[in-house]
């Protein structure tokens, strides 16, 4: 390819491009309008729609700008009579067969067919025959459809072939019988679907959530960062009457493209659930009663203070990293200065023995725009696409351009890209790691050296060391599911020997929008603020569960649903003196174990910033008010650090929080080291039923929980005991068959699936669902009896 | 440490068709580069179409969908496309009659009109005994035989209201 | 001078398409020849291109300087492709190769593919021709146990194998990259151009796509040379040519003779009118082609640059000839109909502007036409006209204009009295 650029005259501007670049990318950059309905920048080029037909000098046809490639000294005419007249001629075409219901289209106002016909179309129509109609269809519970409006760009097929992966919609039939759609009545289930609503230029696919609540022009749009994933997707929330209304991506080549996963774009909908914690609570005597800020922080610190005034160890700090770094900051600050070292947002992993010799400030360790040069990765404990939509969006894109992708995993997993799966009971998992450690000769120590020397190496093994030291680029990711396995610390220095041993980069997937705020803020046990190690270690989350504290405060977490162990930290809060909880939702959950109940804002409700998964840290602003008596959470921890007379506590605004964490972190970077080479014995077990309890998508926190469109989907299934076919056979159970689960003692009563998916000697019984919060750990040997 | 068939692509290829069916897929699959399976979509949505009395539901579309590895809607797509799959029962014997120009100029009307009052059925609709149904179709490409008419694959050419009466009293 | 290419051996021959009738008259002795004395593919091509044989399935595009634009050395798997697919209303010549010669065809496709390096072929016959398939299929048998078609052909080191695709019902197929994209198992949508198929094909690898006649001519012209094809035509026109002939005529069926023959002996060799009608018009080259007025065609000949002249196309060669009872809007109303049906939807002008047309024009013949209709028409196929991915969109633009230019009056008729010209009655529409 040569560098040289090209001469081209467009509309009498010379403007310079590398030969055979498409001319309206060309005149796009130059900020020349050409208009166009099918052509979009990060789709294939169809050249369908016509709309973009332009003049070039010595050819008698108008050509497309989208599909015609530039050389030297051509002559463009974007607007000439005959450029004109052809795109005022497809302008006709289009609307010929286009409903008249701007009025009540949803569409209408941010209409890329309403706003070209502006300029292209004319006042009266030539057509006076009757319109196309096509019969309505129902795609799910959040895309509207009205394929009468459908201009047939393709767009929205093409997203499923091209970026998806996976084709749910499509063309059906031919000529002007050509209808976009399931063609069967199927719903669309893609972990990206809402991105189609953004690509079609007309009314046909639309926001079913959000269809006829505002007009576009009547809404205020504000920049914001997606609270779930650890990508920090970049969002437009878009406000009216201080609600928001709905969610669109904003443009961020680096972080989301302009892309937006399901679950970013519809959770908005959890702000106004009716479980809203809108006024303080507590209770007296056994009864909760609304009080007013003053009484209810007065309660708070004297509890507090009478559990844990005295030693400082009797207070646990449980917080979640879907907090803003201000209010993660300020928790550590306020549980380190009533003399606790007990702070951790590690709510969902089990085996801490690697804390001190752990990865400082874990994280992906490349860019996310970097993933898609990667030549080769080996993920571990991972279902990359429905945990981090947007990561496993570039994976799929670096698995296309020919990257060796690789899983060790506990279930199976669809995938959108080729990859192979190696799926195991999660004790064999270790096992696998170990085999291609080997493979590999990755230099370990003590335990996993033995563990290494015993395993076996396969050709598989092989092949995938082989593909990891053959890369330019590779790394090993470590996922959800190898954060919550009961031998994580395992897994982490096997990944990290073998990365060492293939010269590939160990790379951490967070769960959450801040977890990696979080280790930077200092909400860990044994690091402080920018990570830096605490001399005196407090208790992890484990610790802090299996041995109760008399005194407990709880941000953004719910007992039942945001924990490894339900059973254990209900046990441990139910025996606890005083239960201060932060939190913007009155749940069952939290009104059964907790004595106040402090109202927080939610997501767009407060100002605050996230760290996602490569380090970048995103501020954005509190958009709308809280809602009822909430207040934004750091001000309440603020004032119960002035309450609790902690030197400290003078912030005035977010900024002030975040500049006092930066003046500690600014320059802490993302690092993965790992600074052992061995780690202990094997906890999990081959013997009896093993349980697997990832967390459902839509199931991850306490916002998306009450999403309910996005409850509706196909994607949020309820919880279930799942078996494979083999393993439901020697366990004598049937489909269907309601069966109760024992774990620990603890049981619940859920059906029985038979899928494919689980290995057998394990039993897939997902957490974070309704019916599994009275379940033990994630991960660990369960029984199932008839009901 | 070994890899499974993932358990995600359900079902063995011998558990969708029967064998005979499969032969018969097989040997058009065969015929186009490995990478590319889907070559094959036209041809096994007829056959299946044949072996299921000359329509095709959409159980058999997701059939065919699953054995060549491609997306039902890829699927739907093809067939909803090709005028020659049948997406609703059709007819025993199909009678695909043409009335493009060369046969119209030959009177094709007249055999279009005898056809639907000899079977008592429109286009697109099937007799009651299940026996006949009737397709307008575009040019056949035997226009030295105008008016023509095809019933299954076997086209009849020169047609008279008698000579159809003659072919039609003469099929099963 | 008649039936010296594709229908060369039809005469001699009682079953012309068996392997052993078709090499008792010379067949694959060109074949074996370019084999057995490894003649150099450029050769091959440069005796194309000399020829003058110009692309037989209606665009005329030179047949040896498509071939010219594939580099045979160039690495990876390149195709010779046959469009079989004959749909064009009033064509019906393709049908008879693959009926009584297909070995010609299979012969003239194994050259292409020598030619240009190819060592696999399809042959895509439309899906209706079940019966010239199974003729081909056999043929193919044949020459695979022959040993024409497969590994090492005749020893020579040269791999070829061959297969034929059925299409499904779909007129739009019979473009060539829709043809492609049919046979890659997808609705045949029409890719836009550039990339062409030379470059950017079957499968995304070079191809080259030619018309079931183009490709049978190729052993008699390497048999006769390119000058001899050249010189049996005209100037701009080489060769001989098969002519679909039908319509209201006493003996229609598919004729070959020179290009440059007169239409008039052609309107001879087919018995003239039947019924002892008037000839009123004859469209020379598919239903795509503009009709020309039949006294003005009785003074062309048959060949590219007179056709073109009167204001037509030759086409495929597909001629429907018609007598002075048949009502020009009636034909039209069922022409535009057709291109409306066939359209595949992709592009805007033609999925829109089709449907258009037939609905104006059925209108008129329903005896509900206004005044403003005729320039309706003519704007909407000036919007369709050059706008489209394909040369469908054109091809129902062109009947159109050619129908109002000659025959305005039987729509200003039509419109005025809200019946036919033609015939006493009030006009019917197809119901």
């Amino acid at each position: 390819m040569t560098d040289e650029l090209v001469t081209i005259e467009v509309d009498g501007r010379e403007l310079k491009a590398k030969p055979g670049t498409m001319l309206i990318d060309v005149t796009d950059a130059a900020g020349i309008n050409i208009p166009r309905f099918c052509y979009h920048k990060k789709l294939s080029v169809s050249a369908n729609c016509r709309m973009c037909l332009v003049e070039v000098e010595k050819v008698p046809k108008p050509l497309p700008a989208c599909c015609t490639p530039v050389n030297e000294g051509m002559k463009v005419s974007t607007r000439s009579p005959m450029a004109l007249g052809a795109q005022k001629g497809t302008m006709e075409f289009l609307l010929i067969n286009h409903p008249l219901d701007c009025p009540i289209c949803d569409q209408g106002g941010e209409c890329e067919l309403q706003d070209v016909a502006v300029g292209y179309g004319s006042d009266v129509s030539r057509y006076s025959e009757a319109k196309r109609v096509v019969p309505q269809r129902d795609i799910g519970p959040l895309i509207a459809t009205d394929f009468t409006r459908c201009i047939h760009c393709t767009r929205c097929v093409r997203f499923g072939a091209e970026i998806a992966g996976v084709r749910e919609l499509g063309a059906t039939g031919r000529g002007e019988h050509m209808t976009i759609g399931t063609f069967v009545e199927k719903s669309v289930d893609s972990e990206m679907s809402g991105n189609v609503i953004d690509l079609c230029p007309v009314g046909s696919l639309t926001a079913k959530p959000s269809r006829y609540k505002a007009r576009a022009w009547e809404l205020t749009q504000h920049d914001s960062v997606a609270p779930h994933d650890s990508v920090g997707s970049n969002i437009h929330v878009h406000t009216r009457n201080n609600r928001v209304v709905r969610v669109h991506p904003k443009e961020n080549e680096s972080i989301n493209e302009i892309w937006l996963s399901d679950r970013d774009r519809f959770s908005y909908e959890g702000l106004n659930s009716e479980d809203r914690l809108t006024q303080p609570m507590v209770r007296k005597n056994g009864e909760w009663q609304e009080v007013e800020w003053q009484e209810a922080l007065e309660f708070a610190v004297k509890g507090l203070q009478s559990a844990a005034g005295s030693d400082g160890d009797q207070l646990a700090t449980l917080v979640s990293a879907n907090s803003t770094l201000e209010e993660l900051y300020l928790a550590q600050k306020l549980t380190r200065g009533m003399d606790s070292g007990n702070i951790d947002h590690r709510l969902r992993q089990s085996d801490f023995r690697l804390d001190g010799n752990d990865s400082p400030v874990p994280g992906l360790g490349i860019t996310i725009q970097g993933i898609e040069s990667l030549d080769a990765a080996l993920l571990v404990g991972s279902n990359v696409r429905k945990e981090q939509p947007i990561i496993a969006h570039r994976l799929r894109k670096a698995a296309k351009s020919g990257a060796k992708v690789s899983f060790i995993n506990p279930l199976w997993i669809d995938l959108h890209f080729e990859a192979d799966q190696f799926v195991s009971t999660p004790a064999v998992m270790v096992d696998n790691l170990a085999s291609i450690a080997k493979a590999a000769s990755a230099k370990l120590t003590g335990n996993l050296a033995k563990l290494v020397k015993a395993a076996e190496v396969s050709e598989t093994a092989k092949s995938v060391a082989e593909q990891l030291k053959s890369a330019n680029n590779g790394v090993i990711m470590l996922g959800n599911q190898a954060a919550a396995h009961p031998d994580y610390s395992l897994l982490v220095v096997l990944a990290s020997a073998i990365a060492e041993a293939t010269n590939t980069s160990l790379s951490y997937i967070p769960a959450l929008s801040n977890s990696v705020g979080a280790a930077l803020a200092g909400a860990l046990p044994h690091r402080g603020p920018a990570a830096s190690l605490v001399e005196k270690c407090g208790a992890n989350a484990q610790m802090m569960q299996s041995k109760p504290r008399k005194a407990y405060l709880l941000m953004g977490a719910e007992p039942g649903f945001d924990f490894w162990d339900p059973s254990l930290i209900n046990s441990a809060l139910d025996q606890a003196e005083c239960v201060v909880a932060l939190t913007a939702y009155h749940s069952e959950s939290l009104a059964s174990c907790a004595d106040v109940m402090l109202p927080i804002a939610g997501f767009a409700e407060t100002s605050g910033t996230l760290v996602n998964a490569e380090g970048t840290w995103q501020s954005f602003n509190g958009l709308v008010k809280p809602q009822g008596d909430a207040r934004p959470a750091w001000k309440v921890l603020r004032v119960l650090g002035n309450l609790l007379d902690i030197d400290g506590f003078d912030q005035n605004s977010s900024d002030d929080v975040l500049e006092e964490l930066k003046s500690h972190a600014a320059e802490t970077a993302i690092d993965n080291s790992v600074s052992t080479k061995t780690a202990g014995e094997l906890n999990s077990s081959t013997e009896g039923l093993y349980r697997i309890g990832d967390v459902p998508m839509y199931a991850s926190d306490a916002l998306v929980r009450r999403a309910s469109s996005l409850q509706r989907t196909n994607s949020a299934e309820p919880a279930a005991v799942r078996l494979s076919a083999n393993q439901a056979k020697s366990s004598d159970v049937e489909e269907e068959e309601t069966l109760v689960v024992v774990q620990d003692g603890n049981r619940a009563q859920l059906p029985l699936i038979i899928d494919p998916r689980v290995p057998d000697g394990a039993v897939w019984i997902s957490s974070a669902l309704p019916g599994t919060e009275k379940l033990g750990g994630q991960f660990g040997v369960v029984t199932l009896e008839k009901a | 440490m070994k890899i499974l068939n993932n358990p995600l692509q359900a079902r063995n290829k011998e558990e969708i068709f029967s064998e005979e069916i499969r032969q018969d897929i097989d040997c058009w699959i065969a015929k186009y580069p490995p990478e590319w399976k889907q070559s094959a979509v036209m041809a096994a949505l007829r056959i299946m179409q044949d072996d299921n009395g000359g329509w095709l539901t959409t159980e058999l579309m997701d059939d065919v969908a699953e054995y060549l590895d491609m997306s039902p809607i890829h699927v739907y797509e093809v067939a909803t496309f090709y005028s020659m799959y049948e997406l609703k029962p059709v007819g025993k014997h199909k009678i695909c009659i043409c009335t493009n120009i060369a046969c119209m100029i030959n009177d094709s009307d007249s055999i279009v009109k005898h056809l639907k009052k000899k079977l008592e059925i429109g286009f697109g609709e099937v007799t009651e005994d299940g026996r006949f149904s009737l397709k307008e179709v575009e040019c056949l490409g035997a226009c030295g035989g105008a008016p023509m008419f095809q019933i299954g694959r076997k086209y009849y050419e020169n047609l008279t209201p008698q000579v159809v009466d003659s072919i039609l009293d003469g099929l099963e | 001078m008649a039936n010296e290419v594709c229908f060369r051996t039809l005469e001699y021959l009682k079953q012309p398409w068996e392997l052993e009738e078709y090499k008792s008259r010379g067949g694959y002795e060109v074949l074996t020849h370019i084999l057995k004395n490894k003649v150099g593919p450029s050769e091959v091509v440069e005796t194309m291109k000399a020829s003058g044989l110009r692309g037989r399935g209606g665009a005329g595009f030179p047949t040896g300087l498509k071939w010219s634009f594939i580099s045979r050395n160039a690495p990876g798997q390149k195709y010779v492709v046959c469009n079989s697919d004959e749909g064009e209303p009033g064509t019906f010549k393709d049908r008879d190769i693959l009926r009584y010669n297909p070995h010609q065809l299979i012969e003239g496709m194994v050259i292409a593919g020598y030619a240009i390096g190819a060592t696999v072929g399809y042959n895509y016959i439309r899906g209706e021709f079940w019966e010239e398939y199974e003729r081909f299929e056999a043929a193919l048998e044949q020459a695979r146990a022959a040993g024409f078609l497969g590994d090492n052909l005749l020893g020579s080191g040269f791999d070829f194998q061959l297969h034929s695709h059925l299409g499904g019902g779909a007129y739009v197929c019979g473009e060539e990259t829709a043809l492609l994209e049919s046979i890659e198992g997808k609705k045949g949508q029409p890719r836009f151009k550039p990339p062409f198929p030379a470059h950017f094909g079957l499968y995304g690898r070079p191809t080259i796509i030619n018309n079931t006649e183009s490709l049978s001519s190729v052993p008699v012209i390497l048999k006769e040379g390119g000058e001899w094809f050249k010189e049996l035509g005209v100037e701009n026109s080489g060769g001989s040519k098969l002519f679909s002939i039908s319509g209201n005529i006493n003996n229609p069926g598919v004729f070959e003779v020179p290009l440059g023959t007169p239409f008039s002996e052609l309107f001879e060799l087919v018995g003239g009118m039947k019924d002892g009608r008037k000839l009123k018009a004859v469209i020379p080259g598919g239903c795509s082609s503009p009709v020309i007025p039949g006294e003005q065609m009785m003074d062309l000949t048959m060949d590219y640059d007179a056709i073109q002249k009167a204001g037509s196309m030759l086409g495929s060669g597909a001629i429907v000839i018609i007598d002075d009872q048949q009502c020009m809007v009636k034909m039209l109303d069922r022409m535009s109909y057709f291109y409306h049906e066939e359209s595949c939807g992709q592009c805007t002008p033609c999925r829109e502007g089709t449907g258009w047309l037939w609905r104006v024009v059925n209108r008129i013949e329903n005896g509900k036409g206004r005044q403003e209709d005729l320039d309706l028409l003519e704007s909407v196929c000036g919007k369709i006209a050059g706008r489209t991915v394909c040369a469908l969109g054109d091809a129902a633009a062109m009947p159109v204009r050619g129908m109002l230019k000659y025959f305005q009056e039987e729509f200003q008729y039509h419109i005025d009295h809200k019946r036919c010209m033609v015939g006493a009655g009030p006009t019917k529409g197809l119901g």
